[in-house]
């Protein structure tokens, strides 16, 4: 089948000034193909059986071909009449025929460099990280798999409020933060510590967000895994989904006007790309040129939505063209291919000041959150699968052991030391106190007004007059 | 005093109206007094303080577009966007600030309201200066979760460590004679609700510049809602140079010792007006407040003028429940118990759908503030 021929490419599609920049990418340019229009009458039919769906017109087959080479204003002998509305210049059909639900040219393909067995398909594709990097990476996949252990457990004992672990999407966050400019502004969900970890976030720094302790930057004030660094240019996450989308766009736009160079990645997850917010960021980063790199981790989940409740479209990568938005979809275990992609991704956006959307398929190994037994809507022995034979983090050591660069014996004393590591700090954050209680009405405006110092005030008179019922004790004085 | 006469008539289908209107303009004053009398109010023009130098006749989307302009001129990173506003704006708000200032810094939004302020909070968080444009304030309500979740929370959620101070949300607001229920809300109450957030309401081409200044240099997101009734039936001298007025100040517009008015925007004329109306009739002396910023509120001077008084009045267009008069009533009934005369009037819209023929039923009219005014001295 043809779709499974091309499922090892990658696709850039409709913009060929991206197309032309991946090819010139030695490490990407083999595998680069542009989808084409006089291929897609070939996928319609299959398509539309792949999907389950009856057809409508047994002619209808091929609605889109030969629209490419046609040019406004030529006549009916040079090529079809081309339509003058403002709204899309597209050539006259005699035929009733409809756009078969995205799939004329069949699925986007998935575009990976290693195999599950951490086996490199095509050496060209291979980024070639020296070992020091190639370290980096695999000990930070594991330390946050580590610290995401540790984490997960104290709130299951009450230590904390409440976690969201990464199991399953570390190769997402550390391909993609690795091939970014460490200046380049990030705007996440919450699953994205990877990124923060790759950046040089401590594990104190994560633990007394996770804390709310005095050492918190965010003074405490947000629930857990709401992390956020001026420092490493990563906005503050927010639970609200979606709304940093439309968020980064601006930022974008705002570095693009001050001509730093620099650009803007958004992560999302599948479900969020639901959000209308999703909608407005895709469409005002195309309109304003904004360099934003959109990176949704389409993780198979949206807490127990599974995907056919959340889109019936080939998922998110197949709406980036209807924005104008240049697009690849990406195999989300294979940190080289994730690396690679963002890499062309963000060459792209500052250099052509466009957005670009990468959907990196993973699966969400780990619950939802502490708040969530996922063995209510999926079966372990599926979680199991990926576990064992599709992880990223094994993929990425598979590979690294065929290089002579990993072993058992280092396997298990990084493990040992990461584990001492989070633990040392864990109890570090755990005694601290939470910040002083002044921090309640600080920050909501640039100073503190009137109306909320008196509020303040009241506040205080109350504690004072009944100091026992309150734990004034855990909190550092003002 | 001095009445307006030059009222601009808006169709019924306003947004379409105004679409055409810059071409219009010339054939305008033939409705004015058709529209002045579904208007219902007489504006009270200012004069400007001498400090603030030289002045130029403006009306009050002049006002706004000056601001704009200024704010274009002395800082590089600002940007004026939202639907429509690269032509001028449908209200003329931006007229010729893209031919001035280039278009990458006033452009023409997609039309989603969500994603313009999204696209406005972003851009303050990197550290320009928005001035983000919903093309009435009836249509702000998808930008809800962006203003109250996001750019209202911003500082505090992150400890200081991000902000979205230099962002700015102006919408046209309020009753303008035929309206309907989409092009005539005040919806302040709604975002007075959300701590983070200032709120300013202008009354005058001098206010709304000094105002809107202001807002745009607060260092804390500013929703600023202009009573679109005066952009262009507001007329007066406005000083030509570069000057704010202050957030969370009221004004006392006009100083009196028996009844408090407290309102703002169109509804500070009425109010005004009653004043007059009081004195004429009742021999009684109001003092009338202009609230300006909606939040955080100017409680002082409120209690001030009521311990003073003894009684006051609040009125606004927006319905009486969960309106913003309930919040100064409460809190002022707590501060000035014990020199309250009479209890406190609300004079507001009734809780209904803003209504389309019913318009001048439903408005709390001059009349209807007089009564009130009778009602606590006869208490």
């Amino acid at each position: 089948m043809l779709q499974a021929s091309r499922s090892k490419h990658s696709v850039f599609l409709f913009h060929p000034m991206f197309n032309q920049l991946i090819r010139t990418l030695p490490a990407v340019a083999s595998r680069c193909v542009v989808a084409r229009a006089s291929a897609r009458s070939m996928h319609a039919v299959s398509a539309a059986a792949l999907a389950g769906k009856p057809q409508i017109n047994a002619s209808a087959a091929a609605v889109t071909a030969t629209t490419a080479t046609v040019v406004k204003g030529k006549t009916p002998a040079e090529g079809p009449e081309m339509t003058l509305y403002p709204g899309a210049t597209a050539p006259f059909t005699d035929k009733l025929e409809f756009l078969r639900n995205g799939t004329d040219r069949g699925p986007i393909p998935c575009y990976r460099i290693m195999d599950r067995t951490g086996t490199i398909l095509d050496g060209s594709q291979d980024p070639n990280f020296d070992t020091a990097t190639l370290e980096k990476m695999y000990v930070t996949m594991s330390r946050l798999n580590v610290m995401d252990g540790i984490l997960y457990e104290s709130q299951r004992q009450g230590r904390i409020s409440f976690y969201m672990t990464n199991y399953g999407e570390e190769a997402t966050h550390i391909g993609s933060a690795a091939a970014l400019d460490d200046r380049d502004m990030v705007f996440g969900q919450y699953r994205e510590a990877g990124v923060l970890m790759w950046r040089g976030f401590t594990l104190d720094e994560f633990m007394n967000q996770c804390y709310s302790n005095s050492k918190d930057p965010g003074k405490g004030r947000q629930m857990p895994v709401h992390y956020g660094s001026k420092r490493l240019n990563f906005q503050t996450i927010s639970s609200p989904l979606a709304t940093q989308m439309p968020q980064a766009a601006g930022a974008a736009y705002a570095f693009k006007r001050a001509g730093n160079g620099l650009a803007v990645i958004c992560y999302f997850g599948e479900g969020a790309a639901s959000e209308g917010d999703a909608h407005a960021a895709f469409n005002i980063a195309s309109t304003t040129d904004a360099p934003c790199i959109f990176f949704c981790r389409n993780n198979g989940y949206a807490i127990s939505t599974p995907t056919r409740d959340q889109y019936r479209g080939d998922g998110i990568a197949s709406r980036g063209a209807g924005y104008g938005i240049d697009t690849i979809r990406v195999d989300g275990n294979d940190v080289f291919a994730v690396y690679n992609a963002t890499k062309a991704a963000r060459k792209f956006a500052v250099e052509q000041n466009r957005p670009v959307l990468i959907e990196a398929m993973t699966y969400r190994v780990g619950h939802h959150s502490t708040s969530d037994d996922s063995s209510a809507y999926r079966q372990a022995t599926e979680v199991n699968r990926w576990v064992k034979e599709d992880h990223p983090i094994t993929r990425l050591r598979l590979y690294m052991e065929k290089k002579g660069l990993w072993d058992e014996a280092r396997e298990q004393a990084l493990k040992k030391e990461a584990r001492a590591q989070v633990l040392d700090h864990f109890q570090k954050a755990e005694t601290e106190l939470k910040p002083a209680i002044k921090h309640l009405f600080t920050d909501v405006f640039d100073t503190v007004p009137l109306h909320l110092q008196r509020q303040q005030e009241e506040m205080r008179a109350h504690i004072a007059k009944y100091p026992a019922d309150y734990p004034t004790q855990l909190y550092e004085k003002d | 005093m001095q009445s307006i006469t030059g009222l601009s008539r808006l169709s019924s289908r306003v947004a379409s109206a105004v679409r055409m209107g810059a071409a219009r303009q010339q054939s305008r004053s033939f409705h004015a007094s058709r529209a002045a009398h579904a208007a219902g109010f007489n504006f009270y023009p200012d004069v400007a303080p001498a400090e603030l130098g030289e002045t130029k006749k403006m009306n009050l989307y002049q006002a706004v577009n000056d601001a704009m302009n200024i704010t274009l001129a002395t800082d590089p990173t600002s940007v004026v966007f939202g639907e429509d506003v690269a032509f001028g704006g449908v209200f003329r708000c931006t007229l010729d600030l893209a031919k001035r200032h280039g278009a990458d810094r006033v452009f023409n939004s997609p039309l989603c309201e969500q994603g313009i302020v999204g696209f406005g909070i972003g851009m303050a968080a990197a550290g320009a200066t928005a001035i983000a444009e919903i093309q009435f304030a009836d249509y702000i309500f998808p930008a809800f979760d962006q203003l109250v979740n996001e750019a209202a929370k911003y500082r505090y959620r992150s400890g200081d460590l991000f902000n979205v101070g230099k962002l700015t949300v102006r919408a046209p607001c309020g009753a303008v004679g035929h309206g309907g229920h989409y092009h005539s809300q005040s919806p302040e109450a709604y975002f007075a609700h959300t701590p983070g957030l200032k709120v300013v309401v202008p009354r005058s081409p001098i206010q709304a510049k000094g105002l809107l200044l202001a807002a745009i240099r607060d260092q804390n997101p500013v929703v600023f809602f202009e009573p679109k009734i005066m952009y262009r039936t507001a007329v007066e001298q406005v000083p030509i140079g570069d000057y704010t007025l202050p957030l969370s100040q009221a004004e006392i517009v006009q100083e009196g010792s028996d009844v408090t008015l407290v309102g703002w925007g169109t509804q500070l004329h009425v109010l005004r007006e009653t004043a007059k109306l009081a004195e004429e009739k009742l021999g009684v002396k109001c003092e009338v407040i202009d609230l300006r910023t909606i939040m955080p509120w100017d409680v002082d001077t409120i209690e001030k003028s009521v311990n003073k008084t003894g009684r006051l009045l609040i009125a606004h267009e927006a319905p009486l429940s969960g309106g913003f008069a309930g919040e100064i009533a409460s809190t002022i009934q707590d501060r000035c118990f014990l020199r309250l005369e009479a209890p406190i009037q609300r004079v507001c819209g009734w809780d209904t759908p803003f209504p389309l023929i019913f318009e001048k039923f439903y408005m709390p009219d001059t009349l209807r503030c007089f009564e009130a005014i009778k009602k606590m001295i006869n208490y």
